[in-house]
């Protein structure tokens, strides 16, 4: 830091600490475990720098007490976010400030480190970050055809319909070939009648999701025609013996403190063994028995939760007995855990090299000395014999509709298509924003948010179901929609376009948005992408999935300096770095040095991959 | 390895590091035993990083008090004269490293440990040494060399903001993953990702094959023998920098980094005779180079720790769990550029 001036921060965390975090958040101990991070974090720092002066505040970024106002009152912005939607939220807020923000992200041995400025460099938004991903309904409720799949199917599905709220929609029946739902069935067989023994309701939720459902979907030929049929399972054949191994004593002695798990009732204690369908099967009984008969008050609010033993092995058994079904290969509960929890891979080394990184930007933002700024990307294979890379920082696209204001292209049946859907898949999922206002010209068409009185938000509510074009003031093709959100003080203009039909399986949405630069699946560069699940939509959740597809993105012509996409990578809490309190001053001197190199200092890739393969074989 | 598994709370412990590179690799740094000798802020982050990693054991070795530099840059011990006059760094960053994860074993080891025999190190997967001397440097590295089961070797130095990191596995064996992509461009960046971390969400891993991988490292006496003008082009400037103050430092008889800026006119000095003699342009050497070195003395700018000691440990890490590419055989970070190179620098003799 500039010597002799005194450092405030402020350090805003919502979460709490978890074990799992302290194998590179090292500032918390075990004996932290479910405190506040902003605070623990706090405490631990001021033990070896006892004269900063940092605020802790245990609470959502996303609050609006965190306004403009608030951020101007800074000179930088630090994020360590684990998720997409907060950290496009936070840089709205600091393009509305006009303050500089330093982003960065990690997973496993990969991070980067990147800067924006508003007016110097590209805002966060300028290069297309994927969002999560979503499947198709028939994908996940009839024709799975991987793990994760089965992962989704387990959880917001069957989890969702036993143990979540009974009030929401939900996918699990399956259309028999004369179109006829088996609801009225599949009501029955899910309700439990307060005398039904647990192992008997068990054993027959089990045929039904994985017998008779399944019987029902091969009735269905054209589902099946270039497609392996599943093959129905029913307890009577995958456990013949049945009677559900129950080790009596040992369970019944459990004490409080200790978790209800069918993987210790079963004996089965390797978390990293890949389950035979038999015990999947065990599992699969045993956990629903417990959930009734331990956790009975949890049935009917429960969402999945990670961090839920007995709701990880549940999930675990049911995608692996429905993989088994439909031969998907089957996987351990740990990995099945990871997929289910979103959980991104995190070590110490790669964490404390990016936040050294951080910090150096920082401080060069700081001392005002934006000419030097840089992004870096920090590899797991070097490249050019780099296993850092730093990168110029990109001037902002003028293309970016965050940034710069370009009106978005929106194909939608505006007959079809409610204003709900509108407000949902686009406003709040793909643009970002929570508080939104619609508006249609000078019409206030629909807003959102936290201070709106009881009867308007009922007028809205009833609006939300009417088709576009229905609207009182009608949207249909020509129609530009002007969308703000005035906590992140940022607005967008939306030109429509009708559409009749759309692809059910490319375009699941029925809808889609141009001009905001949505990777599509050849040009999508994900890689584990951190997020927590959002709140479960009724069909089909979106999940995110490691994808196989990495490309280079074509580079448009005509574009200053586009750097082939970098993953986008998304990291839980960075560990505060002390800044030397010593005067730094002294030792930045950018390029004095009298070289004979032709090489930049800093790389400026080409735009052709070309042109790049030809320059390194001379 | 088989039949020992992990414990529950180890389990619970290191789930996300597991997930980046497997439990038979947990296991093995849970049996590694590493010894670092000098305690500098960046040596200090290297140890945070390997005891949250959970090894076996780590030793410390640095008798020397607190000093101003030292609490710039070691977060390990707390600003209190109180609390830590009178007592040695080992001691002090022994206590603070066993909070971080008590199922490692920290201790303190006294004495010269150039003094001791050859026998001490066979306690030791890998040995770091920091803020030593060329001659002391070289002494161990060849202790560990002539052990008859490999001992890594490894030395780590941050000046002012920029740092170097050299690496000696002897013979190295390991099992290498390929890659469709042989061309070392950025379409290759981008397809590490496929390779890169353990995907353990795809039970069909996809890889295109492994081969044994065998890697041959240079002593620290060969490698900084290597004539200059037979290094590689465009080596990074930090290596000469860190060999010119080296030397003026042993021909002074100076400690690490006891230096400052007045020493300014003998370094030049020194530049020119070691690029006479190599037949190097002394602009390899920038001057405003060698002053932040200089200047700084033992100073270390605290960011530059974290990235070196993060760097370093990944290296540790990957030798002890027999996964990943090892570096071979320096690394450099320099804040003015930004980059973090690796040089190999190796005879052909010996690579």
């Amino acid at each position: 830091m500039a010597s002799g001036s005194q450092l405030e921060a402020i350090k805003i965390d919502m979460d709490t600490i978890e074990v799992s975090n302290l194998n590179r958040q090292f500032l918390f101990r075990q004996s932290h475990v479910g405190q506040s991070k902003a605070k623990v974090a706090r405490d631990a720092v001021l033990k070896f720098r006892p004269h900063i002066n940092i605020t802790p505040c245990h609470a959502n970024i996303k609050d609006p007490e965190f306004d403009v106002e608030f951020f101007k009152k800074f000179n930088v912005v630090l994020n360590g976010l684990d998720n997409l939607d907060a950290r496009r939220h936070v840089n709205r807020l600091c393009l509305a400030a006009e303050v500089p923000l330093v982003e960065s992200g990690t997973t496993g041995f990969l991070g980067q480190v990147t800067v924006h400025v508003k007016g110097k460099t590209e805002c966060y938004e300028c290069q297309p970050k994927p969002t999560p991903k979503t499947y198709p309904v028939c994908t996940i409720t009839s024709t799975p055809s991987k793990f994760v799949h089965c992962i989704v199917w387990a959880k917001d599905l069957l989890f969702a319909k036993l143990f979540g709220d009974k009030n929401q929609e939900n996918d699990l029946n399956v259309r028999s070939s004369d179109g006829t739902n088996s609801t009225n069935h599949t009501e029955d067989v899910f309700e439990r009648r307060t005398d039904e023994d647990p192992e008997q309701y068990a054993c027959k939720i089990y045929d039904h999701v994985f017998g008779y459902n399944i019987e029902v979907a091969l009735t269905n030929e054209e589902t099946w025609k270039s497609r392996n049929k599943p093959r129905p399972l029913y307890v009577r054949d995958v456990l013949p013996d049945n009677l559900i191994q129950q080790n009596g004593s040992l369970e019944n002695s459990v004490t409080e403190e200790s978790v209800v798990s069918s993987m210790s009732s079963l004996g089965l204690k390797n978390p990293q063994d890949i389950w035979s369908l038999s015990e999947n099967s065990k599992i699969f009984l045993e956990a629903l028995r417990l959930f009734i008969e331990r956790r009975q008050k949890d049935i009917g609010n429960l969402t999945f939760d990670k961090d839920d033993q007995l709701a990880v092995e549940f999930v675990t058994a049911a995608a692996n007995i429905r993989a088994s079904s439909f031969g998907i290969p089957l996987h351990s509960l740990f990995e099945a855990k990871g997929i289910a929890g979103n959980i991104v891979h995190a070590v110490a080394t790669t964490n404390a090299i990016i936040a050294g990184l951080i910090v150096i930007e920082a401080i060069k933002i700081l001392q005002g000395d934006f000419e030097n700024l840089r992004m870096t990307y920090c590899l797991e294979h070097p490249s050019r014999k780099m296993l850092l890379m730093p990168v110029q920082p990109f001037e902002a696209n003028k293309s970016c509709y965050v940034c710069s204001e370009t009106p978005l292209l929106l194909e939608i049946n505006t007959r079809t298509s409610k204003l709900r859907d509108f407000v949902e898949k686009i406003v709040k999922n793909k643009l970002g924003m929570h508080s939104p206002l619609i508006m249609h010209g000078s019409t206030l068409i629909f807003e959102a948010g936290d201070g709106l009185e009881e009867d308007v938000v009922a007028n809205y509510a009833l609006i939300l179901d009417k088709a576009l074009a229905e609207l009182p003031a009608p949207v249909t093709s020509g129609t530009v929609l002007t969308v703000e959100d005035l906590h992140q003080e940022f607005s967008c203009n939306i030109n429509i376009k009708h559409r009749e039909e759309f692809d059910e399986e490319k375009e699941p949405d029925g809808m889609v948005l141009a001009g905001w630069i949505a990777p599509t699946q050849k040009d999508a560069r994900i890689v584990s992408n951190g997020e927590s699940t959002s709140a479960a939509h009724p069909a089909v959740t979106e999940m995110v999935e490691k994808s196989d597809d990495v490309e280079i993105a074509r580079e448009k012509p005509g574009t200053k300096r586009k750097l082939s996409e970098m993953s986008e990578m998304i990291d839980h809490v960075h560990d505060i770095k002390p800044c030397s309190s010593h005067d730094v001053g002294d030792q930045v001197h950018p390029q004095e040095v009298e070289d004979n190199d032709d090489d930049d200092d800093i790389v400026i890739l080409d735009e052709n991959p070309e042109t790049r393969k030809k320059k390194r074989l001379q | 390895m088989d039949g020992e598994e992990l414990t529950e709370e180890e389990t619970a412990l290191y789930d996300r590091q597991i997930r980046v590179w497997g439990v038979d690799a947990q296991k093995r740094l849970s049996k590694a035993h590493i010894l670092v000798r000098g305690l500098n802020g960046t040596a200090v982050e290297f140890c945070k990083n390997m005891v949250l990693a959970g090894i076996g054991s780590l030793t410390l070795m640095d008798d020397r008090s607190v000093t101003e530099d030292v609490l710039q840059s070691n977060f390990l011990i707390p600003p209190d004269e109180a609390y830590y006059s009178g007592r040695s760094l080992d001691e002090l960053c022994c206590e603070s490293l066993k909070d971080f994860n008590p199922m490692v074993r920290v201790s303190v080891e006294k004495g010269d440990l150039s003094q001791f025999d050859g026998e001490f190190f066979d306690k030791f997967d890998a040995v770091v040494l920091s803020c030593c001397s060329l001659k002391t440097k070289k002494a161990i590295n060849e202790k560990c060399r002539r052990r008859p089961r490999r001992v890594a070797f490894y030395a780590i130095e941050c000046r002012d903001s920029c740092g170097e990191i050299f690496v000696d596995l002897q013979k190295y064996t390991y099992i290498q993953v390929m890659s469709s992509y042989v061309a070392p461009c950025l379409d290759y960046i981008l397809d590490c990702y496929k390779h890169g971390c353990l995907d353990t969400s795809d039970a069909s891993k996809k890889s295109d094959g492994t081969a044994e991988c065998q890697l041959n490292y240079p002593s620290l006496e060969e490698a900084i023998s290597i004539a200059w003008r037979d290094l590689p082009r465009k080596v990074s400037k930090v290596y000469f920098a860190m060999r010119v103050i080296e030397r003026f430092e042993l021909s002074e008889g100076r400690n690490p980094g006891e230096t400052s800026i007045s020493d300014l006119p003998l370094i030049l000095k020194m530049r020119k005779e070691l690029c006479d003699a190599q037949s190097l342009g002394e602009s390899y050497i920038p001057t405003s180079l060698l002053e932040r070195i200089l200047a700084a003395g033992g100073k270390e700018h605290p960011p530059v720790c974290a990235i070196l000691g993060g760097v370093l440990g990944q290296e540790v890490i990957k030798a002890i769990s027999g996964k990943g590419d090892p570096l071979k055989n320096f690394f450099y970070f320099d804040t003015a550029d930004g980059k973090g190179i690796i040089e190999d620098m190796s005879n052909s003799s010996t690579s």
